[in-house]
């Protein structure tokens, strides 16, 4: 097991090319802090590519970011606050709920399609990857995209990069689109709805013209939890939507939407940072111990009888929603899960609701034995099969990283 | 003109009976062989191309797509997908020895979903069918090219399509959550769906876009949007492009995204203003049209704003509109611009490149340039929020080598665009037109990489060859493994 440490993206593709060359094979690591999401790797060496960080470029009038593949998403969220830009998708961090210190890198956020609260009006990292460049399973360095916002020249790679876990092509530099930041925003917090109540009125409101920008629903238990004091002080369940915008736009539709709705209390801007973060990054609003963490994207409407199959399973489980119902998150007991980490009930329970299930915290042992990611079946695994030798025939990036041979 | 692959002279000596098979999968008026009514089908948008197809099939299923490209497949017969025939990029153009498989027929509204926000429709439904069907709710389909009346749902997803408001609510791919498609083998596969994200990799993101070649679109499910309550539009006057594009980055970096962001040069402003009469300042080198919607407050407060960074950049005009018809009426000006162009000139030819937005003004002095050069003129019209440039050379067909002198200014267009760090198409796509440009954005490694992708769906190259790539697949030796076996070593790596 060696670790190779490349300067630059030439170097890294001397890396892979050799590995090709031998047959070896290796796991792609930046910052380290998700190393712990997919499959345990299996790989003959490591490849660091941490030192190729750093902002290439930024221009703020134009929408545009370009930053090399490992450069800290602190760094990069840093230079965007001072200008008053953000990356729109909102990319949590999971270093608590992961259990890793490392470092959350860009590569990272992309490999893994990151988003955040405000994916229900704003979409994913896929939704703002404009182009790269990378290595592929040869050694060669190669381009896709542009740096401009707008570009249909080719196939859209940036869409198959980004949630490829790194195992089409290492990552070394990216262009992102970027947004304005919102000048402020507030979240109306509505009490005690049962989950058949709540999720419906979740996506009422997001059918409303108010352009709410994050719906989440914590039951009772989980609100308990939470670190945001007019979250946790309530008795019952606590049912929660951002509004983002203008000020005077701000108010406007946050009375639009109490007057739909319901009143409730109000969390003003400091607050409502910090409760969405915390519903982003998950850890502290489920239970701590011993958990299997499951990651359920089901058709919003059914999620309110998914966790009900869910909980019927499991007497442990614990769930909360965000995205209008289409995220929940799921904590097990360990021992309750069993050595699958649950994965046959869950998946049943999910089933009808169509979607997929992600076990994203679980031991490696378990997550060797389990898909982690949703099984594939037939025609559609045959496909994605022959996409993964178009970039990497034989297997040297991060292998089995998704699915078997994956 | 650019070249077609040959045709395959097998192919065509057994066209007869490849008609009597494709007349078993798709009986009746489905299968049009008459050279008269293939006519129809000989051109997309971008007519300076044409070309007979071989024959052409309206399938009504998908079981029917799947037979059909089974047979294809078997028999090595090329497939050319068609949608509403409205691509200027020649997406759409036939070929001589293929089948042209139009969607037209598959033009049903599946499912509403109100409270997820979804509509499933078959891919020959129109852009705007799909606002139609939904704005009783309140609800709205966003990417709204100006073809949207015409041009097809499958057809804006092979494109991915943009529009007016792309810049604030995503272009199709941003908009599209779920796709059935059949590969050209004849295997029918569902990507997506009404939930966020899917399983393994993102080969729905992969397709929006592919123009026709990775697979053929048979249902389509978009997330709609809820309609905004107001927008009111601004139509401001600039005495240079380079100070409306310097006003269109002051309102970007004063965090304001506005629904539309346009603007016309003083051509485009006096050829619509003529044809429209929508009260255009035509003392004005530059028009900027800036639309803000929302709820009326915000609106109202976003108006104020723009107008007064408009003030700060030398507007010399400013109007905000007062009402619904008012709105409309400085947008028809702008939505008229290429019949309004029409007008003035036999012919015109629709670029489409995209550059970083602060290099207009070069770019704009550089294309005046080549107009003196080419001896032709040019209309701009700009989705300026984005950096999508559409220049409309003025030409007359009739007037031997002009259209050659326009194809050549538009190639020349788009190579500038590239040059100052831009890219060959914004949203129109390449297909035939820029396929030879390919290589001023990309390497052969980076050609080779996108076109082993096409190998994972499409082996043998069947469908719509000859586009986008300016050279043919060779999946063979595209999937062979070159490696370099003992010549390496890393001298100056550091190891652990
Ligand atoms: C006046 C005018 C204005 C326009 N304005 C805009 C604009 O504002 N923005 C913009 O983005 N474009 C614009 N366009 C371009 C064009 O309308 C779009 O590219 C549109 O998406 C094409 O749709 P279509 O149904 O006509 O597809 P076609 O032209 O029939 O086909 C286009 C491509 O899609 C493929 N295709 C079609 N259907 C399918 C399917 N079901 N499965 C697989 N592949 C398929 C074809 O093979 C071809 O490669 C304009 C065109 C015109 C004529």
């Amino acid at each position: 097991m060696t670790v190779f440490q490349p300067s630059d993206a030439a170097e890294a593709a001397e890396v892979v090319a050799w590995a090709a060359a031998e047959g070896q094979s290796l796991e792609i690591v930046a910052g380290g802090s998700k190393r712990g999401l997919g499959r345990p790797p299996r790989a003959d060496h490591r490849l660091d590519v941490s030192r190729l960080a750093g902002i290439v470029d930024y221009d703020p009038a134009e929408l545009i970011l370009t930053a090399r593949a490992a450069t800290p998403m602190a760094e990069i969220e840093a230079e965007l606050k001072a200008k008053r830009q953000m990356l729109a998708f909102e990319p949590p961090d999971w270093r608590g709920l992961m259990g890793g210190d490392g470092e959350p890198t860009l590569g990272g956020v992309l490999a893994c399609n990151f988003a955040g609260p405000r994916r229900v009006r704003a979409g994913a990292a896929r939704d703002y990857f404009l182009g790269f460049s990378a290595i592929n399973g040869w050694g060669e360095v190669w381009k896709a995209g542009g740096k401009v916002v707008k570009n249909v020249t080719g196939y859209d790679m940036c869409k198959l990069q980004a949630g490829a876990h790194g195992t089409l092509s290492v990552l070394t530099e990216a262009t992102l689109k970027v947004m304005p930041r919102p000048e402020t925003a507030c979240t109306i917090l509505l009490e005690g709805m049962a989950d058949e109540i709540a999720i419906p009125e979740l996506l009422r409101a997001l059918n409303t013209p108010y352009e709410v920008s994050a719906a989440a629903h914590l039951p009772a238990s989980v609100a308990r939890r939470s670190a945001v004091e007019g979250v946790a002080q309530g008795l019952g369940a606590v049912t929660a939507l951002r509004l983002e915008g203008p000020a005077p736009s701000v108010a406007f539709r946050a009375n639009a939407i109490e007057s739909l709705l319901g009143h409730g209390l109000r969390l003003a801007a400091a607050e409502t940072e910090r409760l969405w973060a915390e519903i982003g990054q998950v850890r502290g609003l489920l239970p701590s111990g011993r958990q299997r963490v499951w990651r359920l994207c089901p058709t919003p409407t059914s999620a309110p009888v998914v966790s009900n199959a869910l909980r019927a399973q499991f007497d442990s489980a614990e769930a909360f929603y965000d995205w209008g119902g289409g995220l929940i998150w799921l904590g097990l007991d360990a021992d309750e899960a069993g050595p699958d980490g649950g994965a046959s009930r869950v998946r049943a329970a999910m089933r009808e609701a169509g979607g997929h299930s992600t076990l994203v915290v679980a031991p490696d042992d378990v997550r060797a034995r389990t898909a982690v990611f949703e099984p594939l079946h037939g025609a559609l695994a045959a496909l994605m099969k022959r996409v993964k030798s178009g970039f990497d025939p034989r297997g040297v990036l991060n292998p089995g990283r998704m699915h078997e041979g994956q | 003109m650019i070249a077609m692959p040959p045709a395959d002279q097998a192919v065509l000596a057994r066209r007869a009976e490849i008609v009597v098979a494709l007349r078993r999968i798709v009986p009746g008026e489905g299968v049009i062989d008459a050279e008269h009514e293939r006519r129809a089908f000989e051109c997309d948008g971008l007519t300076a191309y044409r070309q007979l197809p071989m024959v052409v099939v309206l399938p009504e299923t998908t079981a029917q797509v799947v037979e059909v490209l089974r047979y294809c497949s078997a028999n090595n017969v090329k497939v050319v997908p068609r949608g509403a025939g409205t691509s200027l990029s020649g997406g759409a153009l036939p070929l001589e020895d293929g089948v042209l498989l139009g969607l037209g027929k598959f033009n049903r509204i599946l499912e509403i979903d109100i409270a997820n926000r979804c509509v499933v429709v078959q891919p020959g439904v129109t852009n705007l069918g799909i606002t139609h069907a939904v704005q009783a709710h309140g609800l709205y389909y966003a990417p709204d090219p100006s073809s949207q009346i015409a041009c097809t749902i499958g057809g804006n997803v092979a494109e991915n399509s943009g529009g007016v408001h792309c810049l604030k609510y995503g272009l199709t791919t941003n908009n599209v959550v779920g796709i059935e498609m059949v590969t050209m083998d004849g295997e029918a596969v569902r990507l997506g769906g009404k939930h966020f994200d899917a399983s393994g990799y993102d080969l729905l993101g992969v397709m929006v876009g592919s123009e026709g070649m990775l697979g053929v679109v048979t249902e389509v499910t978009v997330r709609v949007l809820p309609t905004p309550p107001g927008a009111r539009a601004l139509m401001i006057g600039f005495p240079s492009v380079e100070g409306a594009g310097d006003c269109v980055a002051a309102v970007i970096g004063d965090g304001i995204i506005p629904g539309g962001m346009e603007i016309m040069d003083r051509l485009a402003i006096e050829a619509a203003e003529a044809f429209v009469h929508a009260g255009y300042p035509l003392d004005a080198d530059a028009l900027l049209i800036v639309e803000l919607d929302g709820c009326e407050a915000e609106v109202d407060h976003l108006i104020a704003a723009v107008e007064a960074i408009a003030a700060r950049h030398g507007a010399t005009s400013c109007r905000a509109s007062q009402s619904e018809e008012e709105r409309l009426l400085f947008w028809a000006g702008r939505k008229a611009a290429f019949p309004a162009v029409g007008r003035i000139s036999p012919d015109y030819y629709c670029m489409d490149g995209t550059i970083p937005r602060k290099r207009i003004g070069d770019v704009l002095l550089r294309m005046k340039q080549m107009e003196a050069r080419y001896g032709l003129r040019a209309a701009n019209v700009f989705h300026a929020g984005d950096g999508n440039l559409h220049p409309l050379i003025l030409y007359d067909a009739n007037k031997p080598g002009e259209l050659e002198r326009a194809e050549a200014f538009g190639s020349d267009i788009l190579r500038l665009c590239v040059e100052v760090g831009g890219v060959l198409t914004g949203e129109h796509g390449v297909g035939v037109e820029k396929r030879d440009l390919m290589d001023t954005m990309f390497n052969e490694i980076d050609l080779n990489q996108q076109q082993r992708l096409k190998c994972a769906f499409d082996e043998k190259s069947l469908l719509n060859p000859g586009k986008v790539f300016p050279q043919l697949c060779r999946c063979a030796e595209l999937g062979r493994m070159h490696v370099r076996a003992g010549q390496l070593s890393f001298p100056n790596l550091p190891r652990f």
